[in-house]
């Protein structure tokens, strides 16, 4: 192919991708003659060069589109139909390029379908003789007119161009007002003909019907959103032609362009290796002058010389940089074809597009943003129907937002839908088999939303030709994690939906931690580091083992630790106690890495690895330090693999409550195995466990019989993990300690055997309350235990209250939070009660008249939808229930709630969090209702 | 080195038909390398090793701001590490796109060899050896094996993938 052609189809791709954007906007402002004017240019441009390279087709198409745009210069209305056909016009056009591009010549085929219907539009209606002057070929007159608006538009106002053809529109009383031409004297020359004055225009506008300010609002929302200027909506394009009246192709300048020169890409890389070389050749020559006392005269021009070097590092990294507003270019048509498509009202608002990112990352994250920005539209916006009937704007909106923050940039994609449906999304993923329903029931919503990312996931009913086929979301993380980013969603039902990326702003030079271990230096790049922890056997922080598997309390909570010089083989010398622990942190992970030294943050040219050595997960790349040596770049990410875990697990999480203790069945689980009185091994997931301590028993003081230790200046109470097991008198004795809250509690066992990594497939146990199940952990049976079966057995402790073994009572707990009926179904049960749940007052009432027969009804005050009091008002009104006890829960009692509560006889009023409160107040009441018996 | 006599066979062959070797030694054997696909001669000075790397890797060597793997050809041929932490030389290489080092023990001079006067490997030669070599070159003194250089640097790297 020859050059000239080569540069055609560089240039015309260019071309045709602003055209792609320019277009939607003029259909939104489509008095934007600059816009206009542009756009016509553009495909001028192309139609010139197709005819001058001998390309019949691309020049037929191009002059079709370009007749037709000449006829809305010259007035006519711009329609929908009419700029999707263009825009499906530029489509084929890209179509041919294509092939041209791989070929070398224009492909066989005929555009005459295309063609026929551009030229029957453009055919369809002749140009309004009255809407001529303003869009008349001669900028002058339009200009003057636009010079008397000297004041930005308010929302819901429109130029004049829009005014004046509503104007003509306008029916009935605009004779009256046309009349009233003496208002001419603002304008500082004779109107012509068809031309009137502002008021009049605007008053004719006002009482004149038709869609226009709904589409102006939209632009200039728009404008302001991708341009960044002052909030207030300024229609760029009458300032600027005010600025430049005799500008009349002045309005080009649209995206404010500087001059440029095309530069080939691989100059640009080359010229960057040798920056990077002169940089390292710099820090060596420092090196030595700083050695030597001595100074021969060299050293200030070694000074210049270092600062010319780091001016020019930072130049060459600016010609790698481009404003992330490139990889948005493409996503105003998307949207609009897609609300086209899907019938919906979409905005989409762009913020911070001049954002500068190395183009290296804007490649990788081009398709993932286009591909989420598409999945928002059409799972995230409602249809305007279902909107309306939400309370919200007809018209939904997708806020694109790019700003940087440290050494990274965060990418924002928010929508104002529906929110994930975490229902379906649970349901979808028990479908699945990816995770089994109980354990889908315990997950916190931020948890299922996780599920989107598995492949293949998809909850919409039907794939459309939009999304629904399941493929992307991975695809997107997987993208994205590539370039060392991560991804988050924020969800809220009804509210809608928060994608976001953080990614690195460069991968050419990162801030990376040169740690060293064994000897040999590494680089850790900092953003995964999210601090230092210096560690020896002696001082607060040491590493403790689990048979043999090391671990660091850090602020309560067990952080795994990975010895580097373990994973790279560097030595066989495993209790390593001394050094430092970079705590990683991968997308929802922490773990420690062990190193034997830490130096210092060194900005790093990162270099790929070589071929034959990419397949070591361990290692993203390789640098050389200032000082000549060629360091290793260790991937956090590949780090993480290794050490056998699966990116997907939560239980490192820092913030990991006991609610989030369960994971999916195919997930990797961390397990504490022990062993308690019996022989058979006993496991907890290790999240679970706040601490792990070893006593002296002579600490362990008998109150009442009952073991407790004295923690952290409480007393925490102590218990066995099976009967079998009595807690030692003397010697030390293993204490796992769980926290919930202020509570704490020591579960006695006989010995630490392992933390294990297994997938866990439990087999449920009814029987045994103290166990949840058995699992096959490392090929052998072990009992999981069922840590809420201790915590009740140790909050009765407290409450001093020995249980009777009377009849077992029913008890209705009605709470809209699963959290709060999962925590408080164990503890009631272990007080001995029947418990039947009910999530909203509906569902009790119902369970209720349906004949249950319940001794006492719990039930939260602040049930979500409906009163608590009301469900207590109906269940008074029943006679069956007219006398059935009830204990209202209530976050914060206040006078009026107590009055309230003891108008419907309500026995008593627990806060929410007082768990011990409401065992007393349930012992109270069966006192009473045994006494009654 | 001592020199080393080009025309074996005492015939003068036209400089056209002959074909340039780097020859280098390695635990006492002479192999020649096609001059076209040598870059450049160098001493190794600093090296980092890369863990879990496959064992023919040596580590990685900066050349003049250039990150250059080195490949050891004793262990790529199958012979042990030498025990001389003499200055260590290497045969810069290019491969795909990639720089690599070849690490061995001497570098000796160039060579102008009639390639019609190879002889084919001998049947019953190290199998190791014969991926890698050419053919045999007869000089009066010595054998000179020549290697084939996208062989050598042609190694399994999957095999110790985690």
């Amino acid at each position: 192919m020859d050059d000239l052609l080569l540069e055609f189809l560089t240039e015309t791709n260019e071309h045709l991708e602003t055209v792609d954007v320019e277009m939607v906007r003029f259909e939104q402002d489509p008095n934007n003659e600059a816009i206009l004017s542009n756009i016509f240019r553009l495909v001028h441009t192309i139609k010139g060069t197709c005819g001058f390279l001998g390309l019949p087709r691309l020049e037929a198409l191009a002059h079709a589109a370009e007749t037709l745009m000449g006829k809305f210069r010259d007035g006519m209305p711009v329609t929908t139909p009419a700029v999707s056909l263009i825009l499906s016009t530029l489509d084929r056009i890209k179509e041919i390029l294509g092939e041209l591009e791989r070929q070398g010549a224009e492909p066989e085929g005929s555009d005459g379908d295309l063609i026929k219907m551009l030229d029957q539009m453009a055919s369809q209606e002749p140009p309004a003789p009255e809407a001529a002057p303003a869009a008349t070929p001669a900028p002058a007159s339009g200009t003057t007119v636009y010079q008397v608006l000297e004041r930005e538009l308010k929302p819901g106002e429109v130029s004049l161009d829009e005014l004046e053809r509503a104007f003509q529109e306008a029916p009935g009383p605009d004779k009256a007002v046309t009349a009233g031409t003496l208002t001419y004297q603002v304008l500082e020359r004779p109107l012509k003909p068809g031309e009137v004055s502002l008021d009049e225009l605007e008053r004719a506008f006002r009482e004149a019907p038709g869609p226009a300010p709904l589409v102006i609002e939209k632009t200039a929302e728009k404008v302001s959103g991708e341009k960044q200027v002052a909030p207030a909506a300024t229609p760029g394009v009458s300032k600027k032609n005010g600025e430049s009246p005799e500008a009349g192709e002045g309005g080009e300048g649209i995206a404010g362009k500087v001059q440029t020169i095309r530069v080939n890409v691989d100059t640009l890389e080359h010229l960057m290796t040798m920056v990077s070389e002169l940089v390292l050749t710099r820090n060596q020559l420092l090196e030595i002058a700083r050695r030597s006392s001595e100074d021969h005269g060299y050293k200030v021009p070694l000074q210049r010389l270092s600062q010319v070097t780091a001016e020019l590092q930072d130049g060459v990294m600016k010609t790698r940089m481009q404003p992330i507003g490139n990889a948005w270019q493409k996503l105003p048509r998307v949207v609009r074809d897609l609300s086209n498509e899907l019938s919906k009202k979409i905005e989409l608002v762009m913020q911070g597009a001049d954002t500068e990112l190395d183009r290296q990352v804007l490649e990788v994250i081009k398709d993932p943003l286009t591909h989420m920005v598409r999945n928002s539209a059409d799972h995230g916006i409602e249809s305007p129907a279902d909107r309306k009937a939400a309370g919200k704007p007809e018209k939904g909106t997708i806020r694109l937002n790019a700003y940087h923050e440290g050494g990274s940039i965060t990418i924002e994609i928010a929508d104002d839908g529906k929110g994930l449906n975490f229902a379906a999304i649970r349901k979808k993923a028990a479908e699945r088999g990816i995770s089994s329903d109980a354990e889908l029931e315990r997950m916190s919503d931020a948890q299922v939303a996780k599920f989107i990312f598995h492949p293949g996931f998809s909850t919409a009913a039907k794939v459309t030709s939009v999304s629904g086929r399941g493929v992307g979301m991975d695809v997107v993380k997987t993208n994205i994690e590539l370039i060392g980013g991560t991804v988050d969603i924020r969800s809220e039902q009804g509210r809608g939906t928060t994608f976001t990326i953080k990614i690195p702003l460069t991968l050419a030079i990162v801030a990376a931690l040169i740690v060293s271990s064994k000897d040999q230096r590494f680089a850790i790049p900092q953003v995964a580091v999210s601090e230092l922890v210096r560690v020896s056997p002696t001082s607060e922080h040491s590493i403790e083992r689990i048979n043999g598997t090391p671990i660091l309390r850090l602020r309560d909570r067990l952080l795994p630790i990975v010895p580097l010089s373990k994973v790279m083989g560097l030595s066989g010398n495993e209790d390593a106690n001394h050094g430092f622990v970079v705590v990683t942190q991968v997308a929802h992970q922490r773990f420690g890495i062990l190193v034997d030294g830490v130096f210092h943050t060194e900005e790093i040219v990162v270099k790929p690895m070589s071929s034959k050595l990419r397949h070591i997960q361990l290692f993203s790349g390789n640098t050389i330090l200032g000082d000549g040596a060629v360091v290793l770049i260790i991937d956090p990410n590949g780090l993480a693999r290794m050490v056998g875990s699966e990116s997907d697990r939560n239980e490192f999480q820092s913030d990991a409550n006991l609610e989030q203790a369960a994971v999916a069945a195919d997930e990797m689980t961390s397990l504490l195995v022990f062993r308690g009185g019996s022989e058979s091994l006993k496991a907890v997931p290790l999240s679970l466990v706040t601490r792990l301590e070893e006593i002296e028993a002579s600490t362990i003081e008998w109150s009442s019989g009952r073991p407790v230790v004295q923690y952290r200046g409480r007393l925490m109470p102590l218990v066995s993990c099976d009967e079998e097991l009595a807690i030692k008198r003397e010697g030390m004795q293993s204490l796992l300690v769980f926290s919930d809250g202020d509570v704490s509690m020591g579960l006695a066992v006989a010995e630490i055997v392992d933390i294990v990594e297994d997938k866990l497939d439990i087999e449920l146990l009814a029987e045994r309350s103290d166990l949840v199940g058995s699992a096959v952990v490392r090929g052998r049976t072990t009992e999981i235990v069922n840590v809420a079966h201790y915590l009740p057995m140790v909050l009765e402790t407290w409450s001093r209250k020995e249980r009777k073994g009377g009849p077992e009572r029913s008890l209705l707990l009605v709470d809209s939070s699963t959290f709060f009926r999962d925590m408080l179904v164990p503890v009631l049960k272990a007080s001995g009660y029947r418990v039947q749940t009910a999530s909203t007052a509906q569902e009790a009432v119902r369970l209720l008249s349906n004949g249950l027969h319940v001794d006492v009804v719990v039930t939260d005050l602040e049930l979500s939808g409906h009163s608590g009091f009301a469900l207590v008002a109906s269940l008074r009104a029943d006679p069956h229930h007219s006398t059935t006890p009830v204990i209202g829960l209530t976050v914060k009692p206040d006078p009026q709630q107590i009055a309230l509560a003891r108008k419907l006889q309500i026995s008593e009023i627990v806060s929410k969090i007082d768990r011990r409160g409401l065992l007393s107040a349930l012992a109270e009441l069966n006192g009473t209702l045994e006494e009654a018996a | 080195m001592k020199l080393i006599d080009s025309n074996p066979s005492g015939n003068v062959k036209t400089a056209s038909k002959q074909m340039e070797f780097v020859t280098v030694t390695v635990a006492g054997q002479l192999l020649g390398l096609p001059i076209s696909r040598v870059h450049d001669v160098f001493v190794v000075s600093e090296m980092t090793t890369v863990p879990l790397a496959p064992g023919e890797i040596a580590g990685l060597l900066n050349l003049r701001g250039r990150v250059v793997t080195a490949v050891s050809l004793r262990r790529r041929l199958g012979l042990g590490d030498t025990a001389e932490a003499g200055r260590r030389m290497a045969v810069g290489l290019e491969n795909q796109g990639e720089a690599y080092g070849l690490l061995v023990d001497e570098v000796g001079e160039v060579l102008k060899l009639d390639p019609d006067e190879m002889q084919p490997n001998p049947v019953h030669m190290d199998r190791g050896w014969v991926g890698l070599s050419q053919g045999v070159h007869q000089l009066r003194d010595q054998l000179l094996i020549v290697l084939d250089v996208d062989a050598v640097l042609a190694f399994e790297t999957e095999r110790e993938a985690a």
